[in-house]
């Protein structure tokens, strides 16, 4: 990436203006994802003197600044402690420290990445996001929003809710992209189930998801059907997996991600 | 643009250009402990410990390390050559490219109190990959190295 100039902006009235001003201009979080891209950047807009890196945490909810890294996150008392620690687990098998270190959560979302780990756990929760303009939206809703995203994305706000949550990521090796990851949380009676590295971007699994919560009683054929419709989302093939073993992987895990939750004490 | 910093706690002013990251700047100073492998945060021998927190200055923008306090392998003389001795112990070493990032990844991880068992030493190490030794030597070393700091 080739970036004319860098500007250490002091508002976020100043990065909203200067996206907005010029098409080829990019905000930079952490930075590690926009490097490895071969564009040219007019005005890097560097929000990195914002301070919004922090974790609030109030009774009903964390209120996560966009500039929060992955490792903050990943050791923070509030956040381990939440579904079982759902989203620690699921940024704790992702590259080393190092790179935790840097990365953030605004640009681990901002990108939709598919293969993004912190997705599934994300929306296996009560997760939305603050923009500078637009407000508060559900993470739900903007993964499913298609073009430019010409905001600044402020805070993340994960309510805070008794639950249990599983996380898994199949992957080839240590440092591998996942082949699929799952993210299953049972709260409040309810049953959610995430899935991303399709190898597209992280979905609900709804059909399952319906299945479990509207069955009298959570037993194992209510799970083995669960676990079947999950294999109705849409898989494709990429050199990590073919699109039939993403179905199978998904239904063993929704099998086993749900009896784990469904077994776990709150 | 200039940046103002402390490296090895010793005061520095460099000048960077803004798409210039921190591997590059140092290098170009003369620290040439910090290496360059793959170049997109994927093998950590480019750890830099920026205010004692490791961090890939391959992806480090060097406009960013205005301020901050930066470590090289040369800034903790005391872990670099204790674990020296017990990687040559072991034979935990062979070209030595790899082994300045996991000097400054086991010193960051002694300063932060971790463990010093098996599972802590992978998750902690993961990112810094070596292509010579396997693995089974450097983590047996850092464990003896870590075991006689207790
Ligand atoms: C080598 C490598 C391997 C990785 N492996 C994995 C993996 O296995 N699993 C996984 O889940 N993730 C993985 N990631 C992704 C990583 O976890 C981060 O999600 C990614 O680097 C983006 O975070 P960043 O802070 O670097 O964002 P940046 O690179 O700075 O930004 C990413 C995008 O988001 C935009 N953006 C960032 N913040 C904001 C904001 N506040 N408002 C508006 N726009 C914003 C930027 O303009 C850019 O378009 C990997 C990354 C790398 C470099
Ligand atoms: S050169 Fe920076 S991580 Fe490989
Ligand atoms: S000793 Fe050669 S790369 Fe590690």
């Amino acid at each position: 990436m080739k970036i004319n100039q860098l500007k250490q902006v002091e508002t976020l009235d100043e990065a909203y203006r200067l996206l907005n001003e010029d098409r080829r201009n990019v905000v930079i979080a952490g930075g590690a994802w926009l490097k490895m891209s071969s564009r040219t950047v007019e005005t890097g807009i560097d929000l990195s003197n914002l301070s919004l890196d922090y974790i609030e945490e109030t009774p009903e909810a964390l209120r996560i600044g966009s500039m929060t890294t992955l490792r903050q996150l990943e050791t923070h008392a509030g956040v381990r402690a939440l579904y079982k620690g759902m989203l620690s687990t699921s940024i704790s098998q992702i590259m080393g420290v190092g790179l935790r270190n840097l990365v953030t959560i605004g640009g681990s979302i901002i990108g939709k990445y598919g293969f993004s780990d912190v997705l599934p756990a994300l929306l296996a929760m009560e997760t939305s996001l603050v923009f500078h303009s637009q407000g508060e939206i559900p993470l739900e809703d903007f993964l499913e929003s298609k073009g430019r995203i010409n905001d600044v994305l402020v805070s993340i706000n994960i309510r805070k809710k008794k639950g249990v949550g599983y996380f898994k990521k199949v992957k080839q090796t240590a440092l591998a992209f996942a082949t699929l990851n799952i993210a299953v949380s049972r709260s409040e009676g309810l049953y959610k189930i995430a899935i991303g590295s399709r190898p597209s971007v992280a979905t609900l699994a709804r059909e399952a998801m319906e299945e479990v919560n509207l069955a009298e009683s959570v037993d194992d054929e209510t799970i083995a059907r669960a676990a079947e419709h999950a294999t109705s989302l849409k898989f494709s093939s990429n050199p990590s997996a073919s699109e039939d073993y993403r179905a199978i992987l998904a239904r063993v895990y929704t099998g086993r991600g749900l009896k784990e939750v469904r077994d776990c004490e709150d | 643009m200039k940046i103002s910093l402390t490296l090895n706690n010793r005061p520095k002013t460099f000048d960077v250009a803004p798409d210039e990251y921190l591997v590059d700047t140092l290098r170009r100073y003369g620290y040439t402990s910090v290496r360059r492998g793959c170049d997109t945060t994927s093998c950590g021998v480019c750890t830099l410990l920026v205010d004692d927190k490791p961090v890939p200055s391959c992806a480090f923008l060097s406009a960013r390390a205005d301020g901050a306090r930066l470590t090289t392998v040369e800034g903790i003389p005391e872990t670099a050559s204790k674990l020296a001795e017990h990687f040559g112990e072991r034979g935990a070493d062979q070209c030595g490219f790899c082994n300045p990032g996991i000097a400054l990844a086991v010193h960051s991880m002694e300063q932060s109190g971790m463990p010093a068992d098996d599972a802590t030493i992978d998750h902690y190490l993961v990112g810094n990959l070596c292509r010579c030794t396997g693995y089974q030597s450097q983590r047996e070393a850092i464990k003896a190295y870590l075991g006689d700091k207790k």
